[in-house]
């Protein structure tokens, strides 16, 4: 189960995840995505309340990270603790902007 | 031991999910080390789900037990595909910038740094892969 809330203001886009990014839920954020990611230039992804992130959630931010170094910037905030140490654990500390 | 059946598909992915953490709750298994086990179920039942029998379909058995003192989950995937032993696959340099890094074996390898212990076997022409972590 993955919430996805988006708010737009210009070529800012906030998308806040709730819930579980597996494998299942993966696509959905990809697709929600890939509707308007050509029109941002600052594309902020908030973890607040993601409980849950696996290697398919991943590939999608790393596929945001490598969409947005072209044409902007990305950041990931609020992370909880659990999810900051698989950004550590895979390296996606140094490769992602996390605040 | 509790042995759960199911087709080798992703969609069953929250079957799965639902049937270990039932008994990781029942013994009282940390959140973190609930979250850190779901990933790694995750992450080997769809490798099994996406490679194993395709472009077929077939069955696997996933198995749960929990040891008391010290407390320690074990659980094992059954399936009769294509062999595939996760633990020789090599690890990805997550060290390379995001240009470069791609998202293959991520999985396996968050598999090999969340949990204790990783086996593999081949027996009977099944995979057996089991994994190991103190609760």
């Amino acid at each position: 189960m993955l919430n996805i809330n988006k708010t737009r203001d210009g070529g800012k886009l906030c998308v806040a995840l709730e819930g579980r990014l597996d494998t299942t839920t993966a696509p959905e954020l990809e697709a929600s995505l890939k509707e308007e990611l050509d029109t941002v230039n600052e594309l902020i992804i908030d973890l607040a309340k993601l409980e849950y992130i696996s290697s398919a959630g991943l590939r999608v931010l790393l596929a945001a990270q490598k969409a947005m170094m072209k044409q902007g910037s990305m950041v990931v905030t609020n992370p909880n603790d659990v999810i900051s140490e698989i950004f550590e654990v895979t390296g996606f500390s140094t490769i992602l902007t996390i605040e | 031991m509790k042995t759960l059946t199911v087709k080798a598909k992703v969609h069953n992915l929250s079957r799965v999910l639902a049937f270990i953490n039932k008994e990781l709750d029942s013994a009282g298994c940390s959140k973190k080390s609930t979250f850190q086990i779901d990933v790694a179920v995750e992450e080997l039942f769809v490798n099994i789900a996406s490679y194993a029998y395709a472009p077929g379909s077939g069955d696997v058995t996933i198995s749960i037990s929990i040891s008391e003192d010290p407390a320690v989950a074990e659980i094992t995937f059954l399936d009769a595909g294509v062999p595939y032993d996760p633990v020789s696959k090599s690890d990805p340099d997550v060290t390379l910038d995001a240009e470069k890094r791609t998202i293959g074996g991520l999985g396996i390898f968050m598999v090999k740094q969340s949990m204790d212990e990783l086996l593999y076997d081949r027996r009977d022409d099944l995979n057996i892969t089991t994994i190991r972590k103190k609760i």
